[in-house]
Protein backbone atom coordinates (compact mmCIF):
# COMPACT_ATOMS: atom_id res chain seq x y z
CA UNK A 1 0.00 0.00 0.00
CA UNK A 2 0.81 3.58 -0.98
CA UNK A 3 2.74 5.25 2.44
CA UNK A 4 1.51 9.10 2.61
CA UNK A 5 4.29 11.04 4.77
CA UNK A 6 1.71 13.24 6.40
CA UNK A 7 2.65 16.82 8.53
CA UNK A 8 0.10 18.99 10.14
CA UNK A 9 1.78 21.66 7.94
CA UNK A 10 -1.12 21.23 5.18
CA UNK A 11 1.61 19.76 2.71
CA UNK A 12 1.36 16.18 2.31
CA UNK A 13 3.42 14.13 -0.15
CA UNK A 14 3.29 10.94 -2.11
CA UNK A 15 6.73 8.61 -2.72
CA UNK A 16 8.04 8.27 -6.02
CA UNK A 17 6.17 11.23 -7.20
CA UNK A 18 8.37 14.38 -9.12
CA UNK A 19 5.64 17.11 -9.56
CA UNK A 20 5.47 19.81 -7.60
CA UNK A 21 2.31 19.51 -5.34
CA UNK A 22 1.80 22.90 -3.93
CA UNK A 23 -1.34 23.62 -6.20
CA UNK A 24 -2.66 25.84 -4.30
CA UNK A 25 -0.12 28.19 -4.88
CA UNK A 26 0.83 27.30 -8.33
CA UNK A 27 1.31 30.36 -10.60
CA UNK A 28 1.84 29.49 -14.01
CA UNK A 29 4.96 30.48 -15.06
CA UNK A 30 4.90 33.14 -12.43
CA UNK A 31 7.55 35.72 -13.04
CA UNK A 32 9.68 37.02 -9.93
CA UNK A 33 9.15 40.50 -8.51
CA UNK A 34 12.87 41.47 -10.50
CA UNK A 35 11.70 39.62 -13.15
CA UNK A 36 8.44 41.54 -13.52
CA UNK A 37 10.55 45.20 -12.60
CA UNK A 38 12.49 44.24 -15.45
CA UNK A 39 9.86 43.65 -17.38
CA UNK A 40 8.19 46.94 -16.94
CA UNK A 41 10.61 48.97 -17.45
CA UNK A 42 11.09 47.23 -21.06
CA UNK A 43 8.01 48.50 -21.40
CA UNK A 44 7.59 51.93 -20.59
CA UNK A 45 10.72 51.99 -22.78
CA UNK A 46 8.59 51.02 -25.22
CA UNK A 47 10.45 47.54 -26.25
CA UNK A 48 8.30 45.88 -28.32
CA UNK A 49 9.24 42.43 -27.69
CA UNK A 50 8.38 42.56 -24.56
CA UNK A 51 4.76 43.59 -24.97
CA UNK A 52 4.69 41.17 -28.00
CA UNK A 53 6.18 38.70 -25.17
CA UNK A 54 3.30 39.82 -22.87
CA UNK A 55 0.66 39.26 -25.28
CA UNK A 56 1.85 36.15 -26.28
CA UNK A 57 1.73 35.00 -22.66
CA UNK A 58 -1.75 36.14 -21.54
CA UNK A 59 -3.88 36.35 -24.74
CA UNK A 60 -5.60 33.20 -24.95
CA UNK A 61 -5.92 32.84 -20.87
CA UNK A 62 -7.95 36.61 -21.28
CA UNK A 63 -9.81 35.30 -23.84
CA UNK A 64 -11.14 32.18 -22.09
CA UNK A 65 -11.64 34.37 -19.09
CA UNK A 66 -13.51 36.95 -21.43
CA UNK A 67 -15.74 34.12 -22.62
CA UNK A 68 -16.97 32.92 -19.30
CA UNK A 69 -17.78 36.79 -18.35
CA UNK A 70 -19.78 37.97 -22.11
CA UNK A 71 -20.39 34.20 -24.05
CA UNK A 72 -20.38 35.48 -27.12
CA UNK A 73 -16.81 35.09 -28.90
CA UNK A 74 -16.59 38.06 -30.86
CA UNK A 75 -17.54 40.12 -27.55
CA UNK A 76 -14.98 38.27 -25.76
CA UNK A 77 -12.20 39.07 -28.45
CA UNK A 78 -13.69 42.90 -28.51
CA UNK A 79 -13.68 43.00 -24.18
CA UNK A 80 -9.94 41.29 -24.89
CA UNK A 81 -8.99 44.42 -27.04
CA UNK A 82 -10.05 46.36 -25.01
CA UNK A 83 -8.02 44.89 -21.92
CA UNK A 84 -4.88 45.40 -23.88
CA UNK A 85 -5.73 49.00 -24.71
CA UNK A 86 -6.63 49.36 -20.67
CA UNK A 87 -2.87 47.87 -20.10
CA UNK A 88 -1.09 50.66 -22.12
CA UNK A 89 -3.64 53.59 -21.06
CA UNK A 90 -2.58 52.52 -17.52
CA UNK A 91 0.76 51.16 -17.50
CA UNK A 92 2.62 54.41 -16.39
CA UNK A 93 0.24 54.58 -13.48
CA UNK A 94 0.77 50.63 -12.33
CA UNK A 95 2.44 50.79 -9.15
CA UNK A 96 3.43 47.21 -8.90
CA UNK A 97 1.06 46.68 -5.45
CA UNK A 98 -0.30 43.84 -7.27
CA UNK A 99 1.43 41.42 -9.61
CA UNK A 100 1.32 42.83 -13.73
CA UNK A 101 -1.06 39.84 -14.17
CA UNK A 102 -3.26 40.57 -11.10
CA UNK A 103 -3.56 43.54 -12.87
CA UNK A 104 -4.01 42.76 -16.15
CA UNK A 105 -7.11 40.75 -14.68
CA UNK A 106 -8.44 43.23 -12.59
CA UNK A 107 -8.71 45.50 -16.08
CA UNK A 108 -10.18 42.10 -17.96
CA UNK A 109 -12.74 41.56 -15.19
CA UNK A 110 -13.86 44.85 -15.08
CA UNK A 111 -14.28 45.42 -18.61
CA UNK A 112 -15.93 42.03 -18.79
CA UNK A 113 -18.78 43.19 -16.54
CA UNK A 114 -19.73 46.25 -17.91
CA UNK A 115 -19.72 44.40 -20.98
CA UNK A 116 -21.92 41.61 -19.43
CA UNK A 117 -24.31 43.94 -18.20
CA UNK A 118 -24.62 46.14 -21.11
CA UNK A 119 -24.89 42.97 -23.00
CA UNK A 120 -27.76 41.26 -20.86
CA UNK A 121 -29.67 44.68 -21.32
CA UNK A 122 -30.01 45.24 -24.67
CA UNK A 123 -29.97 40.71 -25.70
CA UNK A 124 -31.20 38.08 -24.20
CA UNK A 125 -28.16 37.24 -22.02
CA UNK A 126 -30.58 37.70 -18.56
CA UNK A 127 -29.35 34.22 -17.15
CA UNK A 128 -25.87 35.53 -17.40
CA UNK A 129 -24.54 36.22 -14.00
CA UNK A 130 -27.57 34.06 -12.25
CA UNK A 131 -26.41 31.94 -9.72
CA UNK A 132 -28.00 28.96 -11.10
CA UNK A 133 -25.67 26.57 -9.24
CA UNK A 134 -26.26 27.55 -6.00
CA UNK A 135 -27.77 24.38 -4.88
CA UNK A 136 -25.86 21.10 -3.21
CA UNK A 137 -23.61 19.39 -5.83
CA UNK A 138 -22.12 16.24 -4.67
CA UNK A 139 -18.39 16.40 -5.67
CA UNK A 140 -18.95 12.50 -6.68
CA UNK A 141 -21.56 10.77 -7.90
CA UNK A 142 -23.44 8.76 -4.50
CA UNK A 143 -23.79 5.99 -6.55
CA UNK A 144 -20.12 5.56 -5.86
CA UNK A 145 -20.67 5.27 -1.89
CA UNK A 146 -21.94 2.21 -0.11
CA UNK A 147 -25.60 3.20 0.99
CA UNK A 148 -26.38 1.21 4.47
CA UNK A 149 -24.44 -0.25 7.40
CA UNK A 150 -21.57 1.20 9.30
CA UNK A 151 -19.74 2.19 6.34
CA UNK A 152 -22.59 3.85 4.54
CA UNK A 153 -20.94 6.72 2.85
CA UNK A 154 -17.49 5.04 2.36
CA UNK A 155 -16.60 4.03 -0.74
CA UNK A 156 -18.38 0.71 -2.19
CA UNK A 157 -15.39 0.50 -4.99
CA UNK A 158 -11.95 2.93 -4.62
CA UNK A 159 -11.69 5.31 -7.72
CA UNK A 160 -8.87 4.27 -10.55
CA UNK A 161 -5.69 5.40 -9.83
CA UNK A 162 -4.42 7.58 -12.81
CA UNK A 163 -1.36 7.42 -14.45
CA UNK A 164 1.73 9.46 -13.07
CA UNK A 165 2.45 11.51 -15.56
CA UNK A 166 -1.36 12.63 -15.76
CA UNK A 167 -0.97 16.13 -16.55
CA UNK A 168 1.65 16.24 -19.26
CA UNK A 169 0.86 13.00 -20.65
CA UNK A 170 -2.90 13.78 -21.34
CA UNK A 171 -2.16 17.40 -22.48
CA UNK A 172 0.90 16.10 -25.05
CA UNK A 173 -1.98 14.88 -26.75
CA UNK A 174 -4.26 17.55 -28.68
CA UNK A 175 -6.90 15.28 -28.07
CA UNK A 176 -6.47 15.05 -24.57
CA UNK A 177 -5.60 19.20 -24.07
CA UNK A 178 -9.23 19.78 -25.96
CA UNK A 179 -10.96 17.83 -24.27
CA UNK A 180 -10.13 19.56 -21.07
CA UNK A 181 -10.60 22.50 -22.72
CA UNK A 182 -14.19 21.67 -24.07
CA UNK A 183 -14.63 20.48 -20.13
CA UNK A 184 -14.10 23.64 -18.77
CA UNK A 185 -16.24 25.58 -21.35
CA UNK A 186 -19.24 23.12 -20.19
CA UNK A 187 -18.89 24.50 -16.97
CA UNK A 188 -21.43 27.17 -15.74
CA UNK A 189 -20.21 30.61 -16.07
CA UNK A 190 -19.75 31.40 -12.07
CA UNK A 191 -17.68 28.58 -11.85
CA UNK A 192 -15.87 28.90 -15.05
CA UNK A 193 -14.58 32.13 -13.69
CA UNK A 194 -13.30 31.01 -10.58
CA UNK A 195 -11.67 27.69 -12.28
CA UNK A 196 -9.32 29.95 -14.22
CA UNK A 197 -8.41 32.49 -12.19
CA UNK A 198 -7.44 30.06 -9.40
CA UNK A 199 -6.64 26.90 -11.01
CA UNK A 200 -5.50 28.19 -14.24
CA UNK A 201 -4.00 31.49 -13.89
CA UNK A 202 -2.56 30.78 -10.44
CA UNK A 203 -4.46 34.13 -8.83
CA UNK A 204 -4.63 34.20 -5.19
CA UNK A 205 -8.31 33.26 -3.58
CA UNK A 206 -8.08 36.87 -1.96
CA UNK A 207 -7.71 38.74 -5.54
CA UNK A 208 -10.37 36.59 -7.49
CA UNK A 209 -12.64 37.46 -4.34
CA UNK A 210 -11.94 41.36 -5.11
CA UNK A 211 -12.49 40.79 -8.97
CA UNK A 212 -15.66 38.92 -8.36
CA UNK A 213 -17.14 40.56 -5.60
CA UNK A 214 -17.82 37.34 -3.54
CA UNK A 215 -17.28 35.50 -0.92
CA UNK A 216 -13.71 33.83 0.10
CA UNK A 217 -16.26 30.99 1.62
CA UNK A 218 -18.72 31.47 -1.40
CA UNK A 219 -15.41 31.19 -3.82
CA UNK A 220 -13.77 28.04 -2.70
CA UNK A 221 -17.70 26.19 -2.63
CA UNK A 222 -17.64 27.48 -6.46
CA UNK A 223 -14.00 26.78 -7.28
CA UNK A 224 -14.63 23.20 -5.52
CA UNK A 225 -17.42 22.37 -7.43
CA UNK A 226 -15.48 23.55 -10.92
CA UNK A 227 -12.32 21.50 -9.57
CA UNK A 228 -15.26 18.11 -8.85
CA UNK A 229 -16.75 18.55 -12.35
CA UNK A 230 -13.40 18.72 -14.08
CA UNK A 231 -12.00 15.64 -12.29
CA UNK A 232 -15.15 13.92 -13.02
CA UNK A 233 -14.29 14.56 -16.73
CA UNK A 234 -10.84 13.98 -16.75
CA UNK A 235 -11.67 10.50 -14.95
CA UNK A 236 -14.24 9.44 -17.66
CA UNK A 237 -11.68 10.46 -20.36
CA UNK A 238 -9.12 8.56 -19.00
CA UNK A 239 -10.64 5.67 -17.92
CA UNK A 240 -12.71 5.33 -21.13
CA UNK A 241 -10.45 3.52 -22.89
CA UNK A 242 -8.92 6.55 -24.50
CA UNK A 243 -6.20 7.34 -22.59
CA UNK A 244 -3.74 9.94 -24.22
CA UNK A 245 -0.76 8.23 -25.63
CA UNK B 1 -13.71 -6.73 8.62
CA UNK B 2 -10.68 -5.85 7.06
CA UNK B 3 -7.51 -4.40 8.80
CA UNK B 4 -8.26 -0.70 7.06
CA UNK B 5 -12.25 -1.41 8.63
CA UNK B 6 -10.94 -2.10 11.84
CA UNK B 7 -8.56 1.24 11.97
CA UNK B 8 -11.21 3.70 10.53
CA UNK B 9 -13.70 2.42 13.08
CA UNK B 10 -11.27 2.81 15.95
CA UNK B 11 -10.33 6.54 14.95
CA UNK B 12 -14.32 6.84 14.09
CA UNK B 13 -14.50 5.84 17.75
CA UNK B 14 -11.47 8.51 18.80
CA UNK B 15 -11.83 11.74 16.84
CA UNK B 16 -15.03 11.91 14.96
CA UNK B 17 -16.29 10.79 11.94
CA UNK B 18 -15.44 11.59 8.72
CA UNK B 19 -16.49 9.76 5.79
CA UNK B 20 -15.18 9.24 2.66
CA UNK B 21 -18.86 11.65 1.43
CA UNK B 22 -17.35 14.12 3.56
CA UNK B 23 -13.59 13.71 2.93
CA UNK B 24 -14.17 14.57 -0.82
CA UNK B 25 -16.02 17.56 0.19
CA UNK B 26 -13.61 19.25 1.82
CA UNK B 27 -10.99 18.89 -0.34
CA UNK B 28 -10.46 22.60 -1.56
CA UNK B 29 -10.72 23.74 2.33
CA UNK B 30 -7.71 21.48 2.81
CA UNK B 31 -5.74 22.85 -0.19
CA UNK B 32 -6.90 26.72 0.49
CA UNK B 33 -5.64 26.24 3.89
CA UNK B 34 -8.65 27.14 5.57
CA UNK B 35 -9.13 23.89 7.29
CA UNK B 36 -9.70 24.66 11.35
CA UNK B 37 -6.72 22.65 12.97
CA UNK B 38 -9.07 19.92 14.56
CA UNK B 39 -10.81 18.97 11.32
CA UNK B 40 -7.50 19.14 9.82
CA UNK B 41 -6.14 16.67 12.10
CA UNK B 42 -9.52 14.32 11.63
CA UNK B 43 -8.68 14.97 7.55
CA UNK B 44 -4.98 13.13 7.87
CA UNK B 45 -6.48 10.59 9.91
CA UNK B 46 -8.73 9.36 7.38
CA UNK B 47 -6.13 10.27 4.74
CA UNK B 48 -3.56 7.98 5.98
CA UNK B 49 -6.39 4.88 6.59
CA UNK B 50 -8.23 5.51 3.34
CA UNK B 51 -6.57 4.17 0.32
CA UNK B 52 -9.65 5.36 -1.82
CA UNK B 53 -9.63 8.71 -0.71
CA UNK B 54 -5.58 8.91 -0.82
CA UNK B 55 -6.58 7.97 -4.59
CA UNK B 56 -8.97 10.67 -4.45
CA UNK B 57 -6.68 13.33 -3.16
CA UNK B 58 -4.19 12.10 -5.98
CA UNK B 59 -6.49 12.93 -8.58
CA UNK B 60 -8.03 16.37 -7.58
CA UNK B 61 -4.46 17.32 -7.34
CA UNK B 62 -3.40 16.02 -10.96
CA UNK B 63 -6.34 17.49 -11.94
CA UNK B 64 -5.44 21.05 -10.74
CA UNK B 65 -1.92 20.62 -11.94
CA UNK B 66 -3.29 19.70 -15.29
CA UNK B 67 -5.42 22.79 -15.50
CA UNK B 68 -1.90 25.04 -14.22
CA UNK B 69 -0.18 23.68 -17.32
CA UNK B 70 -3.05 23.85 -20.52
CA UNK B 71 -1.01 25.76 -23.21
CA UNK B 72 -0.72 28.70 -23.56
CA UNK B 73 -1.78 29.93 -27.61
CA UNK B 74 -0.60 32.86 -29.57
CA UNK B 75 -3.15 35.28 -30.85
CA UNK B 76 -4.23 34.83 -34.35
CA UNK B 77 -1.67 37.00 -36.46
CA UNK B 78 -3.52 40.03 -37.31
CA UNK B 79 -4.70 40.62 -33.84
CA UNK B 80 -1.09 40.21 -32.48
CA UNK B 81 -0.07 43.26 -35.49
CA UNK B 82 -2.49 45.31 -34.48
CA UNK B 83 -1.87 45.27 -30.70
CA UNK B 84 2.04 45.30 -31.77
CA UNK B 85 0.80 48.36 -33.98
CA UNK B 86 -1.00 50.12 -31.16
CA UNK B 87 1.98 49.57 -28.95
CA UNK B 88 4.23 51.57 -31.42
CA UNK B 89 1.99 54.88 -31.37
CA UNK B 90 2.01 54.52 -27.80
CA UNK B 91 5.87 54.30 -27.11
CA UNK B 92 7.03 57.84 -27.67
CA UNK B 93 6.54 59.00 -24.32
Amino acid sequence: MTQVDVSLSGSMRMPGHALPEETSTLERDSLSTREERHLLTRLRAGDEAAFASLVDRHHSSLLRLAMAHVSDRSVAEEVVQETWIGVLEGLDRFEGRSSLKTWIYRILTNKAKTRGVRESRHTTFSSLGSADEEGDEPAVDPSQFRTSGHWADYWSSYPEPWDEATPEKLLLSKEGAGYLEQAIEALPLNLRQVLIMRDIEGLESKEVCDMLGVSEGNQRVLLHRARSRVRRALEQYLEGGRKPA
Amino acid sequence: MTREEIKIYVFDYLAGRMTCKDFVEVITDYLDGTMPFFRRVRFHLHLGMCLGCRIYLRQMRQTIQTLGRLPEQPPPPQVRDELLQRFKTWKPR
